[in-house]
């Protein structure tokens, strides 16, 4: 990393004069609120390189881990507001965070320049292997049957699985015991082995699983089946209604950034949306980027006050019960 | 016959002059990454993603791999030769290997871990090749009840070998475990004793606790005294391990190989507890355990190879189930995933090349290990020539540096100075910071394991003797406990922690 810097740095100090005053003439940090080599981590590094080819300059990726995403986002919202520092959000940093961090030093709607959605991956309902139902509405009767006695395991506070899982719950009217795990693997591990019952999680950490038969996947929570995995119906086609989500990544800068320079940042990310290198790196990994519409900075502040006003009422009520 | 012909298939994908040479560069930029205090290999790893992009993905994951289990042995050097663990595996090599290195015998440390890691590193790859899908199984069994139940057997087995100040050992366990307590409780999400500090919501980072304990307080105290380091400087002794010092390294490397690859392939980290589980079985099987931390080569030995033998295992989680260990592995699965090969149990059946190709490599790796380390010796051993006024200041801009870019916060170099200066207060007031490092380690994982456990039993504390692997674990312990306790071996206790 500090080799890339210095080396962007020295590129930048001698194409400086041909372009002072036009942004970019530096490398760009993209800061990525959680560790490397996480379903976020590999989005940013994804698409950062063919906006690095679009601005004419290196986006770097720096990853600033911790409080479920909060840490690095609450950086980032405090850099300079000049188009070097865009951070890599998500669903949890800018829709659930409010309502699990009381002492959350930003406002997801407020303190930010939205850039754009940058790609979704879907959420799949799975249960252990020899679990008894067999589609969803078998589920949906066992788990509303088993009451406290259903294991319903989630990845950690703040985590998309978390998140995701009490939504569902509370959609189905379900209360189980919850299993905290510190990441996916763990809670992947002891539901392979049959200790407990379900989860909801993101289709990139599913897949391999779901094809090989050591879980069982009830629905999928996207509007349209994935190609990844045709066969699993969506949610509403197997009778939930309302359970759409998907963990979102998006490009955001600090607030104040110049109007000229998002119009730039937004340009760079859709036409790295439509990279082709990209683009197949996105859909190997389910993960389903936006098109028309959905692109861009006022689609992304939609998105991220929708998100906030959909997670606060559900995740408070979930939070004020556990304690 | 299907290992034979599946091994073959892996060295012909291994042996191409392209992967040869990234596993090559793999093995070489671990090596000294490992050797720099800090920088480990995630952060090394997550670097290097972008670069792979252009690679096929069996050659990125050959020189990845060859990253990870160079920094292991990279990590050991600096342990021997300057007493700070890069990571938690390398705590206990610190405790021998740095006393032989005082000693003068850096060479022969250094060359005992070398072999030592290279013999594990043959027989995990066999294993791993052999028995890594049933063996997959078994580790499976292992479920938070009988996790938590094997680190009590774990911390039972510690503190009972403990002579002398058992007392003080107890109290740095404790201390460890209070440490790995704080930040965000699991499940309510309430921040527990972070003093508001936002860094601390994830709880303490072992880096700046072991470097500053390890590293930054020994430092402390070498400049203290000007006398002690000149010992070391003057004397380098050979370079190479005498025949007597190699066979009585045979049947701890045997024992630690066994040993740490067994563990290796438990969720959850297992690997870690390779090396303390090494060392505290040398010293209870040795005739005189007295020797035990002030230099004795089978502390060296026995616990290299469990660290490099579970580095090694720890793939079987990864590579035949697709659920990453630990945060090396986690790194991994991002590799393949940019790669378009989504990790799972179906990657034997659908890349055999990528999986028997990696597992080749891994044997490359290793003899490359011991080709690119062992005439490194005499220039590590160079080193400690350094004089020590310029040495601990190279020391301690490789440790910031390291530190800050394992999260790139200032904050956790604020940290490192902070456990740097409680280490020093502790070695004045002759407490060993190893205890607390294992408290540390183990307290983490062991707070989930009870928690996961008795919300799963719906608070039946019977689960943990009612399920039988569990319940095994625990008699295990128990008994080691009595017989401790018994009057005539109580006097042949032997001390673990005695440095």
């Amino acid at each position: 990393m500090k080799k890339i810097a210095l080396a962007a740095a020295i590129a930048a100090i001698v194409a400086a004069p041909a372009f002072a005053q036009t942004y970019p003439n530096k490398a760009i940090t993209m800061i990525v609120p959680f560790a490397a080599g996480g379903p976020t981590d590999i989005v940013a590094r994804i698409v950062a390189e063919p906006m690095s080819r679009a601005l004419g300059q290196t986006v770097i990726i720096e990853n600033v881990a911790g409080a479920g995403g909060t840490t690095g986002i609450t950086r980032g919202a405090g850099a300079a507001a000049d188009g070097y520092t865009l951070m890599m959000g998500h669903m949890g940093t800018h829709g659930a965070a409010p309502a699990l961090y009381p002492n959350l030093k930003y406002d997801p709607a407020k303190d930010f320049a939205p850039i754009g959605v940058a790609a979704g991956t879907p959420i799949i309902i799975v249960g252990k292997k020899d679990h008894p139902a067999n589609n969803l509405k078998e589920f949906i009767e066992w788990a509303k049957k088993q009451g406290d006695k259903s294991n319903h395991a989630h990845a950690g506070i703040g985590s998309v699985s978390h998140s995701t899982g009490i939504l569902l719950n509370s959609i189905m009217g379900t209360k189980p015991t919850f299993i905290p795990y510190t990441g996916t693997g763990p809670a992947l591990n002891d539901m392979m082995s049959g200790q407990v019952d379900y989860m909801t999680d993101q289709i990139v950490n599913l897949v391999g699983q779901i094809n090989a038969g050591t879980v069982k996947a009830f629905a999928i929570a996207t509007a349209a089946r994935s190609p990844a995995l045709p066969n699993l119906p969506t949610t509403k086609e197997a009778g939930i209604d309302g359970y759409e989500v998907s963990a979102w990544n998006a490009v955001f800068a600090p607030k104040g950034t110049p109007a000229d320079v998002v119009k730039k940042l937004e340009a760079a990310l859709n036409s790295a949306l439509d990279d082709a290198g990209a683009k197949k790196r996105l859909d190997d990994l389910g993960a389903v980027s936006p098109v028309g519409n959905d692109r861009g900075s006022i689609a992304l502040q939609k998105l991220v006050e929708t998100e906030v006003a959909r997670w606060t009422p559900v995740l408070k009520a979930a939070m004020a019960a556990s304690k | 016959m299907d290992l034979i012909s599946n091994l073959s298939l892996g060295f012909g994908v291994a042996f191409t002059v392209q992967n040869i040479f990234l596993c090559f560069i793999g093995c070489m930029i671990g090596t000294l990454v490992g050797v720099l205090p800090g920088v480990g290999p995630v952060a090394t790893i997550a670097m290097l993603l972008p670069i792979t992009f252009g690679l096929d993905p069996t050659g990125a994951l050959i020189m990845l791999a060859g990253i990870y289990y160079g920094a292991q042995y990279g990590g050991s050097t600096t342990a021997i030769l300057v007493n700070i663990p890069g990571e938690a595996t390398a705590v206990v090599t610190t405790l021998d290997g740095h006393q032989m290195a005082k000693q003068g015998r850096a060479g022969a440390a250094l060359g005992v871990a070398a072999l030592g890691s290279f013999f594990a590193g043959c027989v995990a790859t066999i294993f791993i090749a052999a028995m890594g899908a049933p063996l997959t199984k078994l580790a499976q069994l292992f479920g938070p009840a009988e996790y938590f139940s094997l680190m009590v057997m774990g911390l039972v087995f510690s503190t009972v070998l403990a002579r002398g100040s058992i007392f003080k050992a107890l109290l740095m366990v404790f201390l460890g475990l209070l440490l790995a307590t704080v930040g965000t409780d699991l499940e309510t999400g309430q921040e527990r004793m972070t003093l508001g500090i936002q860094q601390l919501s994830d709880g303490v980072d072992f880096a700046p606790l072991a470097m500053g304990i390890f590293g930054f307080a020994e430092i402390i105290r070498n400049l203290e005294n000007p006398e002690a380091r000149d010992v070391v400087r003057g004397k380098i002794g050979k370079l190479m391990p005498s025949w007597a010092e190699i066979k009585q390294s045979v049947p701890p490397v045997l024992r630690g190989t066994f040993i740490g690859g067994l563990l290796g392939i438990l969720p959850g980290n297992g690997a870690v507890l390779g090396p303390f589980a090494s060392y505290t079985m040398e010293k209870k099987l040795a005739k005189d355990p007295s020797r035990f931390g002030k230099g004795a080569i089978e502390g060296v030995a026995g616990p290299e190879a469990a660290n490099n033998a579970g580095a090694q295992t720890a793939f079987i989680p990864l590579l035949t189930l697709g659920i990453p260990p630990n945060a090396v592995m986690a790194l991994m699965v991002g590799a393949m995933t940019i790669h378009g090969i989504i990790p799972g149990p179906q990657v034997m059946t659908k890349n055999p090349d990528l999986f028997w190709g990696m597992i080749a490599s891994m044997w490359i790796g290793n003899a490359m290990l011991v080709i690119i380390n062992l005439p490194l010796v005499g220039m590590w051993v160079k080193l400690l020539k350094v004089p020590y006024r310029l040495m601990f200041p190279a020391i301690m801009i490789f440790c910031c540096i390291g530190i800050y870019s394992i999260n790139n916060s200032v904050q956790d170099v604020y940290f490192t100075a902070f456990f740097a200066l409680l280490g020093y207060i502790l070695i004045k007031l002759g407490f060993e910071p190893a205890p607390m490092l294992l408290g540390f380690v183990l307290g983490k994982l062991m707070e989930e394991k009870l928690r996961q456990s008795l919300i799963l039993s719906r608070g039946s504390f019977m689960t943990f003797v009612e399920r039988p692997v569990s319940g095994v674990l625990l008699a295990v312990a128990v008994i080691m406990l009595v017989i401790a306790l018994l009057p005539s071996i109580n006097k042949k206790r032997d001390a673990v922690f005695q440095e």
